[in-house]
């Protein structure tokens, strides 16, 4: 069985272990932070280059490589964002390193803040994290009182507050120009790109930097151990450990990490999380969050890899780095794996990803604020009982409306899930019963 | 503003964490969504004055205000019950028995989904994932997690919140 390495959630879950400062700095907590500011910003900037970090909240960006497009020229301050909405479905990692080890986020962002030089930083939290929010609050406190966070920190002429900053239930904010928009009071549409790209124009029309909370945690260990160690773990380009999500149909769902590429699915589903529950089979995993699109259970998948070696895996073969699930089509997005297996009636599945995208649509883009509707109402309809022959086409033709006709990519984040059931399950998209739900025998949950 | 400040008669300890806040933003539009937090944690809803009390604090437009509080889902213009359950509706919740929770919660507290019960005591809603999908399904009330739901623990959650009921 594949061991897990546990870097970022490593005290996380120890018995004795607490999120206080007292704690933590018995721990080696800050020590980190007080070798960083020997160092200059540059040489800082330069260990997370040599990483190969890439960011933890979806798209999995190259992180150094997002630092060095901030404008440095234009005078303005420099702002610095956590991206701590954790909205994602399936996704629950953040949630883990925030509630369990907040000083590890903070050291984290102290660092990051005086490698880009921003003098101010935000920690941006989804408004349902009521205790996440006053957790950090706490030991932001904390940290000020020890001189890790505010004025002259650790006796330098290096200076950066924090504020943690609460969303209101909006899945949106997730996106980092929308964050910004609501960082900045109004309401989260995203801003379309170019020109608005943070790193030139952000929050107050200053460079500004938006990371995922474990990104900005790795950037502590990145420094503590030096970026061509941390290069070591993991694959190439695919480097560190992270944190995958598993839930639905698993025996033991929960978060775990791995290093990158240490482990492939069906080691993931069958020896980390005990397998299916008794007498199923697998029907589908999404592997990224609801938003990447769902892999089928006796899918293969074949091609060439970046580096030109050629794979045929089955689902179990996927790796599980940021290049597995997208050469199989998918994606890592933001490390939710959703397991459903054969009780699951595949069209209400589809229909309550459907409804999220129309409740989280922010209303911006006429593709998007009309085509989610219109997918939730088919695939509503369908469940409801009226489900017609050529409802599958209908849905195909509006999701391919809205991908690539959007600002930001919410637009494909809905279209992928409509696009990938349809196409690999368009049989029971066509043959599903007009008496509404399909009657299973394993004793399937209601999905709709 | 004296009129609005009557209005509103919001506590010293809420507006004390107002002027807290509207010091931590380098613009001050930045603290519109903080304050209608603020003032919804001490009035449980965002009274139709706070819009144009916020927009003067903050040198705004009402619109300014208006256009935050009916964009995000967790701001209530009405009051909503003393315990506020919410569901999550969502498909990792689902797969576990999320809907199933969410009929038993109605049933046993006698409130409709998306009402308030009768005696103000309760309001459920569906909301979209709470991550914590590992511990599926979740419920939520006012600010404290429940996990692993399944149907006795909901009755017995049930049981808990009703005997603490006014």
């Amino acid at each position: 069985m594949p061991e897990e390495k546990r870097i970022i959630l490593k005290h996380a879950d120890e018995p004795g272990y607490t999120r206080d400062i007292e704690c933590y700095l018995k721990h080696g907590g800050y020590e980190v932070l007080r070798k960083s500011y020997k160092l200059k910003p540059e040489e800082i900037h330069s260990e997370v280059m040599d990483s190969g970090l890439r960011g933890r909240g979806g798209a999995g960006f190259p992180t150094g490589l997002k630092w060095k497009f901030l404008d440095r020229k234009s005078g303005k301050p420099i702002y610095l964002i956590c991206n701590a909405d954790e909205s994602e479905p399936g996704t629950f990692k953040d949630k883990q390193i925030i509630h369990k080890d907040p000083h590890q986020l903070i050291e984290g962002m102290m660092i990051s803040a005086y490698s880009i030089q921003a003098k101010q930083a935000f920690i941006y939290i989804r408004g349902e994290f009521f205790e996440g929010a006053r957790i950090l609050e706490e030991a932001i406190e904390e940290a000020r009182a020890k001189n890790f966070v505010g004025n002259n920190i650790l006796g330098s002429d290096f200076s950066c507050d924090l504020v943690v900053h609460r969303g209101a239930g909006a899945y949106i904010c997730g996106e980092e120009t929308g964050l910004i928009e609501s960082l900045e009071g109004k309401r989260p549409y995203p801003r379309i790109k170019p020109p608005y790209f943070p790193a030139v124009l952000g929050l107050y029309q200053s460079p500004t930097i938006v990371n995922n909370v474990e990104t900005l945690c790795n950037v502590k260990h990145i420094v503590e151990m030096s970026g061509k160690e941390f290069a070591k773990i993991g694959t190439p380009g695919n480097t560190g450990t992270r944190i995958w999500c598993v839930s639905g149909h698993v025996q033991k769902p929960g978060y775990y990490e791995f290093p990158c590429g240490g482990l492939t699915m069906g080691e993931m589903i069958h020896d980390v999380c005990g397998g299916l529950l008794p007498g199923r089979e697998l029907k589908a995993i999404i592997p990224g969050g609801s938003s990447a699109k769902v892999l089928k259970a006796d899918e293969r998948f074949s091609g060439k890899l970046k580096d030109g070696t050629e794979f045929d895996w089955s689902i179990w073969d996927i790796p599980l780095d940021f290049d597995g699930p997208a050469a199989a089509g998918s994606m890592s997005g933001s490390g939710g794996i959703i397991v459903m297996d054969n009780s699951t009636d595949i069209v209400q599945a589809l229909s309550n990803i459907n409804a999220f995208y129309a409740h989280e649509s922010c209303g911006q883009c006429t593709p998007c604020r009309e085509g989610v509707q219109w997918m939730r109402k088919v695939t509503r309809r369908m469940c409801a009982g009226d489900a017609r022959k050529d409802d599958a086409d209908l849905l195909l033709s509006i999701a391919n409306q809205i991908e690539g006709r959007t600002v930001c990519a919410f637009g494909e984040a809905a279209a992928w899930p409509v696009q990938s059931f349809i196409e690999k399950f368009k049989d029971e998209f066509e043959d599903y019963p007009a008496n509404g739900s399909v009657s299973s025998e394993t004793g399937d949950k209601q999905l709709v | 503003m004296t009129h609005l400040e009557n209005a509103m008669q919001l506590s010293k300890e809420t507006l004390d964490k107002i002027d807290a806040r509207v010091e931590k933003y380098p613009v001050k539009r930045s603290a519109a969504l903080p304050l209608l937090h603020l003032i919804q944690e001490e009035k449980g809803y965002v009274p139709e004055e706070a819009i144009e009390w916020i927009a003067k604090r903050l040198e705004l437009e009402p619109i300014n205000v208006y256009e935050i509080v009916t964009f995000y889902p967790m701001l209530k213009r009405s009051p909503m019950g003393r315990k506020h359950v919410r569901v999550c509706r969502t498909l990792s919740c689902a797969l576990r028995g999320g809907y199933q929770v969410c009929k038993t919660l109605q049933e046993q507290l006698g409130c409709k989904l998306d009402e308030t019960s009768a005696n103000g005591e309760f309001s459920i809603e569906f909301v979209e994932c709470l991550a914590s999908c590992g511990t599926a399904p979740v419920v939520m009330v006012n600010d404290e997690h429940h996990e692993n739901m399944d149907d006795d623990k909901t009755v017995a959650l049930c049981r808990e919140l009703k005997k603490t009921s006014a």
